[in-house]
């Protein structure tokens, strides 16, 4: 058992160091993937900023949905990894990577990783924007370490989600097709953009049990407050989705061969 | 790892009885074959005859409905960690990334092949020299032409010094220069290391040529096995060429059948390496 657990963190490691490598081989998806971020927070939230419809417990709007925005860039690039497993399925490459005798919660963690260092380039986008807009931001050297905490969970949590869907649907089409019915509404039913409380009831509930809104809620706090209060059960909340969803996702995925 | 092994003039592959279902379908019908040790086996057969359905049984990537394969010795589906140490698979699509540079794409299997730190370096060194990549370790796989590709997913497959290599339609979609020049080094890699070669293919001439043994695969059925000569010979026709064999065993020619997303596959590797 903890040669399993050894073995896994090994090669999600090597794993998640080629993924690495490759985005310093060709950084110019990062850029590419800067233009949404930088859309929302630029003419969204420079707009919506002039209504002050939306209560934002004191802080400007800008503030407000900066954790959201990066929140919503993150959780966007990790739930089309998806893609990528069924991509690898038909050229061959996840069955070579299948019949190594890597464990296979290994190669859900490598693809994890990887998300989360994706992600991680979209933050640091994010916070230059921000700076340039002249969003203020609580950035301390213990917020900066949680804000990576948690830019890793939350990317985790849904390049595993996306993982199962791709076991699931299983072609192309069919899975781009999920991800742009659900991607949207992950975004709106959370509190990314708007607080829970002006909700309907309903839609509370949804946006409580949406992983998303813990990553909000625990970025917001770092970012805007500069506290901790109610971090760590945010970050709680982020790695059990996050362990949980892994285990599924390694014991399904490997099925999208079939 | 005390298992001392059989001996080598036995089966390295025994397959007994292998059959998979796909609810209705049957793609793998009770089928019983052996294969050589240091033997080059094709299996031989149109689209959608079952070749790629055993290559995934052989390689753990697929349960078998019932029946059982063994590799060296190993059951594929209880022993399938010890099997996965043991074989290395080449799949017919690219399977390299072009996004990683060559050396660094052997680095990626040598350690997920958990071959010692120490010897990484050489073994990579050893390999591109094999392949005569050696100029190209630092370029970027992408930039590599069709014949290239294929050596680099050659050399990933066999760095950790597998006992069989599975190749699925290994010279698709390459001009015959090349096609040859990857046959070279697969026949050296088996007079070199001993390595036993598993491969399927549509193509008559690339089966007749390199391979020891030969099994003919017909809806989910090997209708004949033997080497290329006693394959002809059973035609009883003189000078018999293995496609004349291939409709005598069969009642078909080689047609393209298949399903679409196989069809889709070839077409798109052949574009991707040419």
């Amino acid at each position: 058992m903890s040669n399993y657990i050894s073995q896994t963190i090994t090669k999600a490691y090597v794993l998640a160091e080629m993924e690495a490598r490759k985005l310093i081989h060709d950084p110019t998806e990062l850029i590419s993937r800067a233009v949404q971020p930088i859309l929302w927070l630029g003419i969204f939230g420079e707009a919506l900023s002039k209504v002050r419809a939306i209560p934002t417990q004191g802080f400007t709007y800008l503030q407000f949905i900066t954790p959201g925005i990066l929140t919503q860039s993150v959780t966007f690039v990790a739930i089309f990894y998806g893609l990528y497993i069924i991509m690898d399925r038909d050229t061959g490459i996840l069955q070579k990577f299948l019949v190594t005798p890597t464990p296979r919660l290994a190669l859900v963690w490598g693809k994890m990783i990887s998300a989360g260092l994706r992600g991680l380039s979209q933050a640091l986008i994010v916070f230059i924007f921000a700076l340039i807009l002249n969003v203020q931001l609580h950035l301390s050297l213990l917020s900066i370490l949680g804000i990576i905490v948690i830019v890793m969970l939350g990317a985790a949590a849904f390049t595993g989600i996306s993982m199962i869907i791709a076991s699931i649907v299983k072609t192309r089409e069919r899975f781009m097709g999920i991800g742009q019915v659900i991607t949207l509404p992950l975004f709106f039913a959370s509190n990314a953009i708007y607080p829970i409380s002006i909700m309907p009831r309903w839609l509370q509930v949804v946006a409580r049990v949406n992983p998303l809104s813990y990553m909000v809620d625990g970025l917001r706090t770092l970012m805007l407050s500069g506290t901790t209060t109610g971090v760590g059960f945010d970050i709680g909340i982020l790695a059990g989705v996050a362990l949980i969803i892994s285990i599924i996702s390694a014991w399904m995925y490997p099925k999208v061969v079939i | 790892m005390n298992y001392m092994g059989p001996p080598p003039e036995t089966n390295i592959i025994e397959v007994k009885n292998l059959t998979k279902r796909f609810k209705k379908f049957t793609a793998v019908d009770d089928v019983t074959f052996a294969v050589k040790r240091g033997d080059i086996f094709a299996c031989l057969g149109p689209n959608g005859a079952g070749k790629s359905t055993i290559i995934k049984m052989l390689i753990t990537l697929l349960k078998p409905t019932s029946g059982q394969a063994l590799i060296d010795g190993r059951d594929v589906i209880r022993d399938a960690g010890e099997v996965r140490h043991l074989i290395g698979y080449v799949p017919q699509m690219i399977s390299v990334d072009g996004t990683l540079t060559a050396a660094e794409n052997l680095m990626l299997f040598a350690r997920l092949y958990d071959i010692p730190r120490a010897e990484r370096q050489n073994r990579i060194k050893e390999t591109l020299s094999f392949l005569k990549l050696e100029d190209h370790a630092d370029s970027l796989v992408r930039t590599f032409s069709g014949g290239m590709i294929r050596k680099m997913e050659v050399g990933q497959a066999m760095l950790h010094r597998p006992k069989v290599l599975f190749l699925d339609e290994p010279t698709t979609g390459l001009d015959p220069i090349a096609r040859q020049s990857v046959w070279e080094q697969l026949s050296k890699l088996r007079d070199n290391l001993g390595t036993t070669i598993f491969f399927s293919t549509h193509y008559m001439e690339e089966a007749d040529g390199v391979s020891d043994q030969v099994a003919i695969l017909n809806q989910g059925k090997i209708v004949a096995i033997g080497s290329v000569s006693e394959l002809k010979a059973k035609t009883n026709k003189k000078e018999a060429t293995l496609e004349e064999a291939f409709i005598f065993f069969t009642g078909n020619s080689l047609n393209e059948t298949g399903n679409f997303r196989e069809i889709r596959r070839m077409r798109q590797t052949e574009k991707r390496l040419s």
